[in-house]
Parts: C-alpha cells; structure tokens; sequence
C-alpha cells in the first residue's frame, strides 16, 4: 500500500483507518523538497512569514522531511505523517541509526485534534527530526511504535496517561505515573479537576 | 513458613518449571534512588523480571508548564533534577531565548558555563557516594559530601541556595559573580585534582570494587539507541555521544575538552565515564575562568511580557544524566500551550528491565545504581 | 594482704565460687563489651569518615551506648503475627549463649581461664557453629522475604568459611600438639619472635595462617564485608528484619560478643595470648601484679585485633555473594590445605 503524503488541512480531522497496514511494501520515490511555511497552531493566527528554503537532511527517505532552520528552531527536520505511517517512518529512522528522544502529544481543543509529535536525535551526528502526526480528539488512537523501539513503550505509556491516546497494539497501556485506577486525563485542556 | 502461596511455578524460557516469588524494593530504600518501586520476580537469587513502578514523586511539571508564564515556570526546572538544577534551567531559559532570538551577553554565557560545570561535578560526588552505599562502602560518601561543600558554598555565595538554584533568567543572569567566587573556584579546583587522585587509588582500584562492576550489567550499543539511553550510559558502551560535543550549545565549542568514552559496556565503564567526567568539568571551569570576558550579564532588551511567535522550539543541554531536552509549543501567548520536558533518567531506566533479565540481585542493583538515577527526574 | 584474704575466701568453697565469680566477671565483661564496642565502633566510623562521632551524651559520646540501650530496652517487642512464636523468641538468646560459654575456656591470664580444660579450643569451635543456626532460624521464623534470603546466604556462608577455619586451627593444634589453650599460650613465652605468629620453623606459612584464620573469622561473624547477611541497601536489615527492641539488641550484642570472641581466640593461638611481647620483666608470676600485666597483655593485642576489624568494615565495599563463596572455596580451603600438610611434612622432618 502506498503512503499517502497530504498537507494537513486545518480545522479538518484526519481520518484513521485502523485496516490499513501500516508497513508499506516498498518506498516511493522521494518527492521534491517542499518548500513551505511551518503549519501554523491555530486557524486564527495569521500565517508567519516563509521560512528560508533548506536543504532536506534525509532526501532518500519517502517522507515528506523539511529541512528546518536549527538555530531557530532547535531541530533538523521536520515531518507530518497521517497516522497509519507513524511505525514506517520509525522504521526508517531506526535504519538510519537515530534514537528515539521522546514521544509526547499535544492538544489541539480549538481544532478538535491531537497531535502526536516523535522525536529522534542521531548519536552521532548533529540530526534531530521530529514526526508529527493528527489524530481527531474524539477517539484517539495511533499504531505502537514499540517492537520498533522498545523505548517507546513508556513513553507511549505516558502520553496515554496525559492525553487518554489510545496506542493500538502496546503491550501494557496501564497507568504509568498517575494512579493505578486514574481515570482522567490531566494535560487535557479540557481537564479542570483539581 | 515461607509461605508456599506466594510461591508461583513458572516455564521458564527452556521449558524447565522455576518457582518464583515477587519482591519489592522500595518505594522506600534504605539506599538512595528516591522513591522508585521495582517489582522483581525472582527465582531464589536471580531475577528473573524487574519491573519499574514510578510515579510515586509525580508532580505534573508539564501541566504547571502550561499554567505559568515563562519567568514564572524557572524555579520549576530547577526541582526536575535537583541535583543538576542549573543545565536544566539552562535547557528552558535556552529555548525560550531561541524562539525569542534573544543575545546572551557572553559574559553571561561562560557564567553559566562554569557554574553549570561545577553543578555537574556535585552531582557526580553524589552519585559516586550513593553508589559505593549502595555496594556496602560507607565511608566514600562522606568524603564526596566534604568536596561538595565547598561546591555549595562557593553557589551559594552568588545564588543564594544551595541546591535548587533560580540563578539563570531569560536572557542572562539575576546576579554577576564576584572576586570571592572567582578565588575561591580557583582554589576549590586546585585542591579537587588531588582529592580525584586519591578516590582512583583508594576506591576505584580497590579490588573488591572492581570484582563487583567489571562485567557486570552490560548495556550494548543497539540497547542504548533504541531505549534513547544517553549521557555516561551510552559513552560507557562505546558511544562518544555528547550533547555538548555534538550540538554545541552557549559557549562549549569555545573550549577544549575531552568526552570520555568506554568501550566495554559494564558498570565499570559507566563508573569511569563519571570519575573521568568530573576532571574534564575542572578543565572547563579553568578555561572558562582564564576567558571570563567583562561586560554586563543580561541581554539589553528583554521584554517585559515575554510571549513566544507561535510554534515550536527545541533546546537540549548535556546534564549530569544525559540529554536533557525542553521543547515548547506555544501560541503566541504569555503562557505556554505545551512544555515538554524530555529527562534522561526516563529513557535510562526503561532499559532496566530487559538488561537485569537473569542477573543476581547484587549486580541489578549494582546496575541500578550505575545507570544514576534521579527519581523526580522520571517521574516530573 | 588482698592475697591473704583472698586465699581465705577461696578455701571457703574453692571451686563452685570461683566459677560463680568468673562468669559473672565474664558476663559483666562482655555486657559492658557489647554495649563499648558500639562506641568504639561509630568514633572510629566516624573518625575514618572525617567527622566527630558521638559528643553529646556524655564526655565524648561515652554514655551513648548506655542511651542506646535504654532505648532498645523500651521498646514493644513486637511478636509479628504468623510467626512460629518459640522459634522467633529463641533466635537470640541462641546466639547469644554459645559466646558466653566458649569464653569460659579462654586463658586471660596464666591463672584466670574459667575452666582450663584439655579441650578447650574444640569445645569452642563445637559452640561456634551454633551461631549460624541462630540466625537461620531467625530468618526463617520471621515469614518475611527479606530475612528468607538473608538467611539463606548466612547459611551457605558460614559453612563456607567454617572449612577453612578448622583447618587452620587443625595446624595449630598439630604445630603446638595440644588443645588446651592455656598450654598454647605457654609455649609462647619469651619475647614476640616466639609468638605462632612467628613460628615458621615448624609452619612456615605461620603469617598466612593467621591472615587466614583472620578473614574467616570476619566471615563467620558476619563482618564487612562479608556482610551479605544484613546488607543493608539489599535486604534491608536481613535477617534481623522482625525483630524490635531488645529481641534486636540481643542479636546485635551477640554479634560484638562474636567478635570477641574470635580477636581473643586469635590473640591465644597466634599473637601469644597473656605473654609479654617484650620478655619477662619481672621474674616471680604469682604475685597480683603479674597477673594484672598479663591481663593488660591479653586485652591490648585483643583491643588492637578488634580496633583493625572496625577499621576495615568501614574501609572495604561489600564483596560479591559468589565472590565471597569463590574466595573460601577455591582459595581458601586450598591455601589451608596446603599449609597442613606442609606443617605435617615440617614435623616429621624436625622430628
């Protein structure tokens, strides 16, 4: 099954499909760099001016990887997945040698969405690249990443505390820093419990 | 009287039936660690699964993240890892510079530089003490406690406290330092040279240590890349990986100074990364006082609302643990949308459990100990 | 005059009362050697460790121990439930007694052993194998985890080291062809050259004999860092887990009383007991004041054996467990071996 690769629409959610396979067979040709502004948070903000075009650190990879400006920012490369590509993109990163940093989300109540942001740095080099991905706020769920990277498993174990992210496949989604019988949610922006 | 209900018979992996029973250490160690629970299955004396249980310190940092304004949420990081509070606040006040594109006067940058260094030499005198209680020698940690001392001294003397230091601000420093803590961190490193000499002769060949960590608890180069270890448990399996080396931050490609690096994987290695660490931390506090450049110690315009362009922003610093990495999404508001803090000890102890599988109780626990972990740091 | 009145008393009932006097004297001795040892033992941990130790209570910490003690003995003595209740109850004073009656048998001067008899040294290996039952039987009747494993490794380690131990002492009975430890002593007289120590024209491994004898018995009395048994960032407190108050205090005194015993019994057989190391200075032994030199003798070397035991607890990091059971088995027991057929061959050469 081939990728698809869209611009993530704003205001809209992003269909998952929980069928799709989430390993494709074989990689697409690279696309051209595209050359366009970071996704801005929220619809009502003006978008900001064009970022400089930069290089794609990884221009073999069949993902739309931009190149992002480190000393702005404080990392290399950016992607945004859909979310059936999150485990493809960590197999490829895991190809390229780098590490799994952190996993974590955000959570985007004005658009309905969450975000699920990867992040990996390279223990050699100078790369850091971050995977992004939408999933609508009503049902959120997302493959595992675990038998990529076993790090992963508290991480994901975490967000699934913090943000009620259900990761599709993870071994023991239990509570891992709040209270064995927590029901909520805390980093949720609609949580007001005290 | 052993209870036989609390003995289960498992298949072990060969198909020959164990029995095992379930022990806990802690929440509350008679060694130090913090409050971590580690549930461990063991069959007589070796464990055969170790499980984590955290979240006996949470605080919900993150969510103060998002309820604070940038300046409000300092004191915050400073209680991350209270043992090296000052990289952490540097890892937040440098993000919030990069997305602000604030200039940190340089006198500043070498400031914070040398008192992070020496806050990384107290940290690893604290973990060089615990760990030797931890395997039974009591008297070293009293001798790491001497040195820091002075450490604290010498900080508190431009800070005000002595462990959780609210030193850094956006853009500079609250405070310059002065002849005191110039002469006295000079005189503090001539005497620490010797003190390292003596803890290498006295404790570090003392054979009985060296039987207890040499080939004990190997961490393979492949465990650490794919459980994000870093800091002393990815350079003592070989890895030269550095914050400071590989994305220099302030001023650390202005000086001259070694990663040490280990090849063997063992307790030993990791043992060594740190006892070598601290003498590369004295070299850089040297040149950083031989280049202290004059000047005022707070950028010119720092604005008074602090609100970030939205989106987000990276910074990561080498702390006494490992990589420490602040990322923050924001909305162009005075407060955060997001902070989210990536600690190193997290990412370290979740190899535990797969690299303690089969090994005696005294080496997990040697292992623990080498892995230097800071409780809060987990569980924020 | 002191001498008079006290030959008077003793014609009186000779023998019952002059045992009732010596083991109240040896129980006085080593109660208040329990209790002082702890006060050697944390000013010269905290001297080792660059600080002061106890200066409060009393002129430089002195009346501390009996503070601790007062504190032990108010204690509830907590029986946990689930328990085999005369088992748990047992435990201490069964480690307790067998060192107050192996000391009946020391010579603490050339007059002053309780009962010199011919068997002395095996009477008190016979009571010294007791005391890993005592802790094992501890350990065991606590229903707790923790105290099970510690246990356990007692056991495993006090056997271990028990082999070599004998078959050091086996040596120094063939070297000195008695048991009986008051004539030991006596072939020891004359200067230090003349000291077991020393006697390497019939043993000449007499150094590493000791240095053997030595680490077995900071083995068996479950010493650093041989402490697998209690320690403490693993186990918690061990196999001493259950136990409050004074049922605590007992199995700590014990331990003090142990390693009495074992400096004593080093000092006897290697280090020339109640003799002078310098010679005799004075002639005539039956006057008081030569029983009072021997004494003095006997409790300075005990005293510096006992001050080098502190001293290398709180030096040396806890060994491996099976580095531990590795040193007694496969170093230890060969080297003792070895040196009793040596002794046996210098023997039957010198013979």
């Amino acid at each position: 099954m081939t990728p698809n690769l869209p611009e993530p629409k704003l205001g809209a959610a992003q269909p998952v499909s929980p069928t799709a396979a989430p390993a494709p067979a074989a990689p697409v040709p690279p696309k051209p760099a595209v050359a366009a502004a970071p996704p801005s948070p929220t619809p009502a903000q003006p978008a900001p001016a064009p970022a400089p075009v930069l290089p794609n650190p990884l221009p073999h990879a069949p993902l739309p990887f931009k190149g992002v400006d480190y000393a702005a920012k404080g990392y290399h490369a950016d992607a945004t997945v859909t979310p059936d590509q999150v485990v493809f993109a960590a197999e490829l990163l895991d190809k390229e040698g780098l590490s799994l940093d952190t996993i974590t989300g955000v959570d985007w109540m004005a658009e309905g969405q969450m975000e699920v942001v990867y992040d990996y740095f390279h223990p050699a080099k100078a790369l850091r690249v971050v995977v992004r991905t939408r999933i609508p706020r009503d049902n959120p769920e997302i493959p595992t990443i675990q038998k990529v990277f076993p790090g992963a498993n508290w991480h994901e174990r975490e967000t699934h505390d913090f943000f009620g992210i259900k990761f599709l496949g993870h071994p023991n989604l239990t509570p891992f820093l709040l209270p064995e019988d927590a029901t909520y949610h805390p980093l949720r922006k609609d949580f007001t419990q005290c | 009287m052993l209870v036989k209900d609390q003995l289960k018979t498992e298949i072990a992996a060969d198909g020959s039936p164990r029995e095992t029973f379930v022990i806990n250490l802690g929440p509350q160690h008679p060694a130090t660690h913090g409050v971590l629970r580690v549930k461990m299955t063991m069959d007589g004396e070796y464990v055969v699964r170790a499980e984590p249980v955290c979240g006996y310190i949470h605080r919900m940092q993150e969510k103060m993240g998002e309820n604070r304004t940038y300046a409000q949420f300092l004191p915050n990081t400073s209680r991350i890892d209270y043992l090296s509070a000052l990289t952490y606040t540097h890892g937040f006040v440098g993000a919030v510079e990069r997305a602000l594109k604030l200039q940190v006067p340089p006198r500043a940058e070498y400031i914070r530089v040398i008192t992070s260094e020496l806050n990384r030499i107290s940290s690893h005198l604290v973990w060089w003490g615990a760990f030797l209680l931890d395997l039974g020698g009591f008297t070293p940690l009293l001798y790491a406690f001497d040195d820091r001392e002075k450490i604290l001294d010498l900080l508190e003397g431009i800070t005000g406290s002595r462990l959780t230091y609210s030193y850094f601000r956006i853009g500079g420093l609250y405070n310059d330092i002065d002849d005191t803590f110039i002469n006295g961190t000079r005189a503090f490193v001539a005497q620490m040279r010797p003190r390292l000499k003596m803890y290498r002769s006295l404790v570090t060949d003392n054979i009985i240590l060296r039987k207890r960590l040499i080939d004990i608890g190997p961490i393979t180069e492949e465990m650490c890349r794919k459980y994000g270890a870093t800091g002393p448990v990815i350079r003592g399996s070989g890895v030269p990986y550095d914050v400071r080396k590989v994305e220099p931050y302030s001023v650390y490609s202005d000086l001259d100074f070694v990663v040490p690096t280990f090849e063997e994987g063992d307790s030993m290695a990791r043992y060594l990364v740190r006892m070598e660490e601290m003498a590369q931390s004295l070299r850089i506090i040297e040149q950083g006082l031989d280049k202290l450049p004059a000047g005022p110690v707070m950028a010119e315009k720092v604005p008074r609302v602090l609100k970030l362009p939205a989106g987000d922003y990276c910074y990561a610093v080498e702390a006494a643990r490992g990589r420490f990495a602040v990322r923050i999404v924001s909305d162009n508001k005075e407060i955060p949308y997001r902070v989210k803090l990536r600690t190193p000890s997290l990412s370290n102890l979740s190899l535990f459990e797969e690299a303690s599988a089969g090994m005696l109780l005294p080496d997990a626990l040697a292992l623990m100990g080498s892995l230097d972990l800071v409780i809060p740091d987990i569980d924020r | 005059m002191i001498q008079s009145i006290w030959n008077f008393i003793l014609s009186l009932w000779p023998e019952p009362l002059r045992l009732v006097l010596f083991l109240a004297g040896i129980m006085g001795f080593v109660g208040a050697n329990a209790a002082y040892l702890v006060w050697v033992e944390r000013k010269g941990a905290a001297r080792f460790q660059r600080r002061p130790g106890p200066t409060e209570v009393g002129w430089a910490g002195l009346v501390q121990p009996i503070a601790d003690a007062v504190k032990l003995l108010s204690k509830q003595l907590i029986v946990p439930a689930g328990v085999d209740r005369t088992l748990f109850r047992v435990a201490p004073l069964l480690m307790m007694s067998p060192v107050l009656m192996s000391l009946a048998v020391i010579p603490w001067g050339q007059h002053l052993a309780g009962r010199n008899i011919n068997v002395g040294l095996l009477m008190i290996f016979a009571f010294g194998s007791v005391n890993v039952m005592a802790i094992m039987l501890g350990g065991w009747s606590s229903r707790n985890k923790y105290a099970i494993i510690s246990a356990a490794r007692v056991v495993s380690q006090g056997v271990a080291y028990e082999i070599p131990m004998l078959l050091v002492v086996i040596t120094m009975i063939m070297v000195t062809g008695t048991m009986n430890l008051n004539e030991i002593v006596m072939q020891q007289a004359g200067g230090f050259w003349h000291w077991n120590f020393f006697r390497v024209w019939v043993n000449p491994l007499a150094p590493v004999t000791f240095l053997i004898f030595y680490i077995c018995m900071l083995a068996e009395t479950n010493r650093a860092p041989f402490d697998m048994a209690e320690a403490e960032s693993e186990l918690v407190a061990g196999a001493y887990t259950e136990y409050s108050g004074m049922g605590f205090g007992v199995f700590f005194m014990a331990e003090y009383s142990n390693i009495l015993l074992g400096c004593a019994l080093a000092t006897v057989l290697f280090l020339g007991g109640w003799q002078s190391p310098i010679g005799n200075l004075l002639g005539n032994w039956q006057s008081t004041l030569d029983v009072l030199l021997g004494l003095f003798w006997f409790l300075a070397k005990m005293y510096f054996l006992i001050f080098s035991v502190v001293w290398i607890r709180w030096t040396f990091p806890r060994t491996q467990f099976y580095g531990l059971l590795n040193l007694s088995w496969k170093i230890l027991i060969p080297v003792s071996l070895f040196t009793l057929v040596l002794s046996s061959a210098m023997l039957k050469l010198l013979r």
